[in-house]
Parts: structure tokens; C-alpha cells; sequence
């Protein structure tokens, strides 16, 4: 296989490439090796961050889970193949009805997953058929009217999807092995919330590794190509519109996954749950983080997750009521919307990445001259 | 027979509103080439602000016109600190910043004024007309809404055929380079538009509001249509958004009338989609060619 | 005396040098006209004067008064007309709505009364077509349009980029011998960019040949137009 190309190192002086160089020959030279390397420690540090915490941060860790699948699968559209979605929301509302309706069936967790990550994706194929001929604006308002719209279905077919009050989902059975594991792991009982974080976080490693590859290998290169310059696309012959559809098709795979996990974490399909909010929420996750970025998208699930309960705090400490301080972060995760826009485009990883060049130069030209 | 008159009759004066509403998408989408997503937001603020000061004591009058002030205010602000440095750079860009305006508001709202319903007085009597030994969904207050809405349209047709700021405001939409070389201060136009359409959009959010609940969301759901109807007559053509807030005002209140309200914006979604899918340029649009 | 006075002018797109320390001296009641071959720099020099590209040093004054920071407007006001490279006419807009932009231009400067009857005589086509939007004119009915507009504006200084492209050589002799009198008439100062060196040098008084964004030569059009080697080498006829 060939070695990984570092499209985003230009501009290093030579001898800090060289450096750079000698750094990544130490780590395993395919790029699948290296995805596979940096999962299985990934693993092992979600396991010990999950045994030390308790079940209060288990069932955030849960909560982060499934914004951070979702996100990723955003970030994949937005940023890879520049189509922004305001229907992320709706999609995984999708994903989280499907879950209920097959749970409630008795089908298993696996399957269930899998099946409302095929009927979400199926949703995402039509929305993405007339996507892939919209851009910016147009495609923003289609998928808003999307996010708006699609709840409305659950009230219509109320007797089947639950209405207002929403759809009850039964919460898997932990099985005996992942109770004696633990076990023996860490001599504590399994509690359900540490269950539900396990799930949500393997099934977050398992999407991003996929799709950390799909974005390396060709099809990455592809959906790239088709955002920066579509004319130079089409003229090099990629059937632009196939490009799209794909994408998006992903895109709500994941949406769909992530409601899966939702489903299941939260227990409840409800209208309310799935507000164009949740969808906004989402897109701010993969701007703050970098668009584009799956550790981006990974950094912004966890503000959505740790930030609500902090800003609430500030706001109480102030002299707020509590429905007044919950809507405080949903008024930061607007003002860091247009902040971030205005002030550093390319997100959180994008300055840690300029801030680490900045000092990986300084060093290596100090060393040098 | 007399439920068709009254879902045709309701969907007119929605239609009104909703013209309105995508009358200043467009005026924006013109000068500025983005969608302001954040509009919705906005309206409900100035809404907000007029309901504050008839709760004090003030007549309607009064809460329109502060409104509307306030609509000017907002629109100037929100174009001279936000939009500008976005404007001309990637269109993501700016779709993400309006959007990011629109939660911001739309929580500042719920923090300032809090989340609960509150009902929103209209001018005039809500008891519609009687004609012979039947009543129907026409009120006194609809041909209000109406009314105010033609005046508005009328207005924004004399400032832009009639005066020379209107032109110089056309032309700086159209062209800017251009109009700089001819003298014209681009910036202040912009900032004008941007002045002007929340002006428009503030008196959608209050029509809409008249007579009927506020919370911080209540536009929500006109962000969609009104974008839908600006799409529908072509986002360039203030014609076009009026017959298209009609089209859709009338389309949607059959689907609510006969099908049921949870489906409405379902049924926009479909008709953008088919908008979209098959006359791109929108109806009423003279440029042959649109990117959408 | 209006002198557009230009020196030590250098600008860039990004990496690209496009002026390189450009110096030109427009007088009053004179056609200068710039020639040079595609990618010179003859369009940048205009548009760095009018305030559309920063340059990266130098300065543009008017009789003395810097403009080199000014905003496009800003000069626009000060009295420099910028005619720009093919796409002047604002095409949404009529005929008349184009035409009065420029007098409105004109009246804020304190030179014009906001009649467009001059154009009109001037131009018997536009005249017909006031009511028509622009995108219907042809391509020499456009370069009347915008020269007409310029007019409007009661300029002390004209800046016209390629006026003659595209236009039979009929409305280019007429457009040509209209500037001539308007610089012997009024004293407007002419900055005229021509890839077509042969009938730009015929009126005007001045030449000056840009190079890769550097002055090559500078000479009264006649010696320029005798000039052999220097034809053969830089304005190809
Ligand atoms: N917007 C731009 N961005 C980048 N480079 C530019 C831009 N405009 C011009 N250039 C470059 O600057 C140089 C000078 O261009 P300019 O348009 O001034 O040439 P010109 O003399 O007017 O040519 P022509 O006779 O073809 O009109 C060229 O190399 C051109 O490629
Ligand atoms: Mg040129």
C-alpha cells in the first residue's frame, strides 16, 4: 500500500518534514494499519475512562456517543463533500422510530441497529437524489423544511408512532458475558448506564474507523475533488451527482445509527426529541470542531454533551431561573456558531493544527540554525 | 362548499403573510446573495418587543411601530456586524453564520421573555363576517393583514422604481463593483437592505402573531414557508414572492384543511423539492439560467 | 489643471506582481493612451487607480490631493471615471436607470444638472432605447452606454479600458474622434488602455507600453507608432 499522503503538511521546511518523516516511519505504514493502531488504543481508553467514572458520567459518555456519531457522519457530508444538512435531526429520528418498532419486535440489538441504520440510509437516498442537484442556500432550506416537516409524520401515524407523547422503546437486556467482563474487569456490578455507554462508544469507534478509512482511501479523494471544484470534477469524468447521493447515503447511515444508539440510551422516540435544535446542535458540533474533521466532530459532541450542564450552572450562579439558564446553551451554541465562522473558519482542530506547526517549526529551525 | 370558502379564505390571508415574509428573503438574497435563515428569528424578537410594550400599557399602534423600529435596528446591526465580513467568502459560511443567529436569538428570546405561550392581541375583531345566515373565515382583522401587507409591497415598488436611493440600492445589489466606480456607497446599501427587509419580516412576525399564541419558536414553521414561497417565485423577484406566498399561503391551508395540520410542512418540503427538481429558476424568474 | 499623477505604483494578486513600480503622469487636455500586450498589467493599473485592487506601495494623486487610500467611491466622487473592461453596463437595470446613476454621480459633484439629453444627442440609439433593459443592447450600443455614462458624471479624469473591443471599426473611429473632442472642448485628462495599439496611438497624445507590469516605453504617440522595434516587439503590428 502506498505511504499516507499529508496533504495538509505544505509549507514545512524541509527539515521539520524530515523530522515528520522519521516520526511516522515508526508507526505502521498502511493507512488501514494505522486506523487499526489508533482504535485499538482508543478502545482501551474508553475503557478505562468508562471504569473510573461513575454511572452519572457513563450515561454522558452514552449521550456523546451517539452526538458523536452523528456528527461524524455530518462532518463526512459537510466538510468532505461541502453539502451542508439541516436534516441530520430528522434523520436520526429516523433511525431512533426504527429502533423502536423493531425492539419492540424482539429483533436483536445487532439487528436492530443494522436495520435502522439500512432504512435511514434509504431515507438519506432519496433526500440525497434531490440533494445532490441543490448547493449552500437551497440545500439548507430543503433540508430545514426536512427537519421541520419529518416530525409531523409521527404525529400523523400517531396510533403506530406514538404522536406527541412519543414511541416507548424497551431497553436491551444486558447480556451475562458483558456483566462478568466487567467483572472482572474492575470486581464492580455492571450498572445499565455503563452498558448503554459501552454500546454507544464501541459503535462510535467501529463508524469512525470506517470512516476515517472511506476518507483516506478513494472515495475521500472523490467527494473532495467534487467540493473544491465540481467543474475540474465533471471535466476529470466523476459522475457528480452519484458522488453526492453517496455521500448523503453515509451521511444518514450514520444519522441512522446514532438514533439507533439514541433510541436505546434514551428510551424515548418522541417529536420533541428531534427539533430543528437537535439538528443545529449537530451542525455547530462539526463547525467548532473543524469541518471535516472526525476528531473535530468528536471534540464537538463533547461540548454538546458537557457544555449544556456548565452554562446552566453559570447561568443559575447569576441569578437566572432554571428554564431561562437551560436556554443558555443553546444561545452559546448560536453565538459560537457565528463566532467561530467569523473569527477561525477551519474550527478547533483546524488552529490546534496551525498552532502545532507554528511550534513543531520553531523548534526544528531553532535546532537547525 | 362553505368549508372550501373558509380553508380558501384562510389560506389567502396566511398567503399575505407569507408573501411578506418571502418579499424580504428576497430583498436580502438579492443585494447579498444569502439566505437569511436568521429572519424568522429576528421577527419574533421585534414581536417580543412589541408585546413587552403593550403588555406596559401601550396601545397596538404603538407596539407595531416599536416593532418595526426594531426590526430596522436589527436588520442594520446584524448586517454591519456579522454579515459583512462573511459576505462574498464561501456560501457555507454564511448559511452557518445566519444560522447560528437564529438559535442565539431565538434563545435570547426564551431567556428575556420566557418560553411560555402568551397571546398576542390583534387591532381588530377576530369574529369573522356573516354573509346571509352563514359565517365565514373572514374577519375584519384579515382585511387588516391584508391591507397592511399591499401597502408594504406598494411602498418597497415606489422606493425602488421612483427614488434615486432606490436605484442606487438596486444597482448595488446588481453590480457592486460597478456602483462603486458610479459613486455609490455599496456598504450603506447593503446595510439598507438588510435595515429594510427586517422591517418587512417584522411585520410578517407581528401579523402572523396578531390575535393568536407567541413563543420563542412560533416562526419556525414560517422560516420554511416563506422560503418555499421565495423559491417558488425565484429567490430574485419580489413578484415572484408575492404570488408564491399566496400559491403556498392557499396550498398550504388545503393541506391543513383536508389532510391535517401535522403534514403542512411536510407538504412544503415536497413542493420545494418539486420546485426545485423541475423549474430550478422558479416560476416566475426572467434569468433563464439558476444554480440551485 | 487636472493631472493624474501616478508613481511608484506596484500591486499583486496573491503571489502574481501585476505593477511593478509603475510611474505615468496623465495631463490635462491629453490622451494617454497604455498599450501592451495580454497579462501586462494595463487593466490592474486602472483598477488600482479607481480604488478596486490595494496596491502594495506607491500613490495616485489628482492635482496634488493623494487618493491611493481612498475607497472606489471615494475617487468616484474626486471626479476619476472609471470605464471597465467589458462588463460595465449594469444589465438589470434600463437604459435610463444606467445612465442615471451617472448623473447622479454628476450631481453630487456639483457639475451636472441630471439631464440625460446630452447622452442622448450624443448617442441616437440609446435615446430609442431608454425604456429597454440593458442586457438587450448589442455589444457597441453597451460601450455607448457606459462611455455615455461616464460623461453623465462630469469627470475630470477618464479611464477607459479597451473601449474599442468588440465594436466595427466604424463606431470605433466615431467613439475615438468623439474622445478627441471631449479633451480639446472640456480639458478631461484621458487614461486610454488599447490592445488595438494602431488607432489608440492615431488620437492620442502620449503612449506609454507596459510590460509585465513594468513601463517599457513612454513617448508622444507619433515617435511610438514609428517606432519599429519597439512595435514588433511589444504591440505586434
Ligand atoms: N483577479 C486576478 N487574480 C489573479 N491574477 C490576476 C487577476 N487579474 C489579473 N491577474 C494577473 O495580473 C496580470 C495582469 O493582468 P491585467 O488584467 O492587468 O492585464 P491586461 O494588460 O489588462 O491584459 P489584457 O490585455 O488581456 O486585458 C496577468 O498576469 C493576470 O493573469
Ligand atoms: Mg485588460
Amino acid at each position: 500500500m502506498a505511504a499516507p499522503t499529508k496533504d495538509t503538511e505544505v509549507g514545512v521546511p524541509p527539515a521539520a518534514a524530515g523530522r515528520f518523516a522519521a516520526f511516522t516511519r515508526r508507526m505502521p505504514s498502511s493507512t488501514l494499519g494505522k486506523h487499526a493502531l489508533t482504535l485499538l488504543v482508543a478502545f482501551v481508553v474508553v475503557v478505562l475512562v468508562l471504569e473510573l467514572t461513575g454511572p452519572f458520567r457513563n450515561s454522558q459518555f452514552a449521550t456523546m456517543a451517539y452526538y458523536g456519531i452523528a456528527a461524524a457522519g455530518l462532518t463526512v457530508l459537510t466538510g468532505v463533500n461541502g453539502q451542508i444538512s439541516l436534516g441530520h435531526g430528522a434523520l436520526m429520528a429516523v433511525g431512533a422510530y426504527t429502533t423502536g418498532l423493531m425492539l419492540a419486535a424482539e429483533i436483536p440489538l445487532l439487528v436492530t441497529m443494522l436495520g435502522a441504520m439500512a432504512v435511514t440510509a434509504a431515507v438519506g437516498a432519496v433526500v440525497g437524489v434531490a440533494a445532490a442537484r441543490l448547493h449552500g442556500p437551497y440545500l439548507a432550506g430543503a433540508t430545514l423544511a426536512l427537519a421541520v416537516g419529518l416530525p409531523g409524520l409521527a404525529i400523523y401515524f400517531d396510533h403506530w408512532l406514538g404522536g406527541e407523547q412519543g414511541m416507548r422503546i424497551p431497553s436491551p437486556q444486558m447480556p451475562a458475558w458483558f456483566s462478568d467482563a466487567i467483572y472482572f474487569l474492575s470486581a464492580t456490578e455492571a450498572s445499565s448506564a455503563k452498558y448503554l455507554a459501552y454500546i454507544g462508544w464501541v459503535t462510535l469507534l467501529v463508524v469512525l474507523f470506517l470512516l476515517a478509512n472511506l476518507m483516506a482511501g478513494r472515495t475521500g479523494r472523490v467527494w473532495r475533488a467534487v467540493r473544491d471544484d465540481e467543474v475540474a470534477a465533471e471535466l476529470a469524468g466523476i459522475p457528480l451527482g452519484k458522488v453526492r447521493v453517496l455521500a448523503f447515503v453515509v451521511s444518514a447511515a450514520c444519522a441512522g445509527i446514532a438514533g439507533a444508539v439514541l433510541g436505546i440510551v434514551v428510551r424515548l422516540a418522541a417529536p420533541s426529541g428531534f427539533t430543528i435544535v437537535l439538528s443545529l446542535g449537530l451542525l455547530t458540533a462539526v463547525v467548532v470542531g473543524g469541518l471535516g474533521s472526525l476528531v473535530g466532530a468528536l471534540l464537538g459532541s463533547a461540548l454538546l454533551v458537557f457544555l449544556p450542564p456548565f452554562v446552566t450552572n453559570v447561568g443559575t450562579d447569576i441569578g437566572l431561573d432554571n428554564t431561562q439558564a437551560a436556554q443558555l446553551a443553546p444561545f452559546v451554541y448560536g453565538a459560537v456558531l457565528v463566532l467561530v465562522m467569523l473569527l477561525a473558519p477551519s474550527g478547533a482542530v483546524g488552529v490546534l493544527k496551525k498552532l502545532l506547526k507554528k511550534l513543531w517549526i520553531g523548534r526544528s529551525t531553532r535546532r537547525t540554525g | 362548499m362553505q368549508q372550501f370558502l373558509n380553508v380558501t379564505l384562510t389560506g389567502l390571508g396566511q398567503g399575505a403573510i407569507y408573501a411578506a415574509f418571502a418579499l424580504a428573503l428576497v430583498l436580502i438574497w438579492r443585494s447579498t446573495r444569502i439566505v437569511n435563515f436568521a429572519q424568522g428569528a429576528m421577527a419574533m424578537f421585534t414581536t417580543y418587543l412589541a408585546l413587552t410594550v403593550i403588555e406596559a400599557g401601550q396601545s397596538y399602534w404603538v407596539g407595531l411601530i416599536v416593532a418595526l423600529a426594531g426590526g430596522l435596528l436589527m436588520g442594520a446591526v446584524v448586517e454591519r456586524l456579522v454579515i459583512r465580513p462573511v459576505e462574498g467568502g464561501p456560501e457555507l459560511n454564511a448559511v452557518i453564520v445566519t444560522l447560528g443567529l437564529f438559535v442565539a436569538i431565538q434563545a435570547l428570546a426564551a431567556i428575556l421573555f420566557g418560553s411560555t405561550f402568551k397571546s398576542f392581541p390583534a387591532p381588530f375583531d377576530l369574529r369573522g363576517f356573516t354573509v346571509g345566515e352563514v359565517n365565514i373565515a373572514f374577519t375584519p382583522n384579515s382585511i387588516y393583514v391584508i391591507l397592511a401587507v399591499v401597502v408594504v409591497m406598494v411602498a418597497l415598488v415606489a422606493l425602488f422604481r421612483f427614488t434615486d436611493l432606490g436605484l442606487k440600492m438596486r444597482a448595488a445589489a446588481f453590480s457592486q463593483e460597478v456602483s462603486r466606480l458610479l459613486g455609490v456607497r455599496v456598504g450603506r446599501m447593503l446595510t439598507l437592505g438588510w435595515a429594510l427587509a427586517a422591517v418587512v419580516g417584522s411585520l410578517a412576525g407581528l401579523l402572523i402573531a396578531g390575535g393568536s399564541l407567541v413563543y420563542p419558536a412560533y416562526m419556525d414553521g414560517v422560516v420554511v414557508f416563506g422560503f418555499v414561497a421565495a423559491t417558488l417565485g425565484g429567490l430574485d423577484s419580489p413578484g415572484g414572492a408575492v404570488v408564491g406566498g399566496l400559491s403556498i399561503g392557499l396550498l398550504l391551508s388545503y393541506v391543513s384543511g383536508y389532510l391535517g395540520s401535522e403534514l403542512v410542512a411536510l407538504a412544503a418540503l415536497a413542493i420545494l423539492v418539486a420546485v426545485l427538481l423541475v423549474r430550478p429558476q422558479g416560476i416566475f424568474a426572467k434569468a433563464a439560467a439558476r444554480r440551485v | 489643471m487636472s493631472t493624474l499623477q501616478i508613481s511608484g505604483l506596484t500591486a499583486a494578486y496573491g503571489p502574481v506582481t501585476a505593477l511593478d513600480g509603475v510611474d505615468v503622469t496623465a495631463a490635462k487636455g491629453q490622451i494617454t493612451a497604455v498599450l501592451g500586450a495580454n497579462g501586462a498589467g494595463k487593466t490592474t493599473l486602472l483598477r488600482t487607480i479607481s480604488g478596486l485592487v490595494r496596491p502594495t506601495s506607491g500613490t495616485v494623486s489628482l492635482d496634488g490631493n493623494d487618493l491611493t487610500a481612498a475607497p472606489a467611491e471615494t475617487i468616484a466622487l474626486a471626479g476619476i471615471a472609471h470605464v471597465p473592461e467589458g462588463r460595465g453596463v449594469i444589465t438589470e437595470l434600463t437604459v435610463e436607470e444606467n445612465l442615471r446613476l451617472g448623473a447622479l454621480l454628476g450631481s453630487a459633484r456639483k457639475r451636472t444638472d441630471g439631464s440625460l439629453d446630452m447622452v442622448y444627442d450624443l448617442f441616437p440609439p440609446l435615446a430609442e432605447r431608454r425604456k429597454r433593459d440593458a442586457h438587450t443592447l448589442s455589444g457597441g450600443e453597451r460601450q455607448m452606454l457606459v462611455i455615455g455614462r461616464a460623461l453623465l458624471s462630469g469627470p475630470e479624469v477618464l479611464l477607459l479600458d479597451e473601449p474599442s473591443l468588440g465594436l466595427a471599426p466604424r463606431i470605433v473611429a466615431q467613439i475615438f474622434g468623439l474622445l478627441r473632442d471631449l479633451v480639446d472642448r472640456d480639458g478631461v485628462t484621458v487614461l486610454l488602455v488599447e490592445q488595438n495599439a494602431r488607432s489608440a496611438l492615431s488620437i492620442a497624445d502620449i503612449g506609454i507600453v507596459l510590460n509585465l507590469g513594468k513601463v517599457v516605453a513612454r513617448d508622444d504617440a507619433a515617435v511610438l507608432a514609428a517606432d519599429d522595434g519597439l512595435r514588433h516587439a511589444y504591440l505586434g503590428f
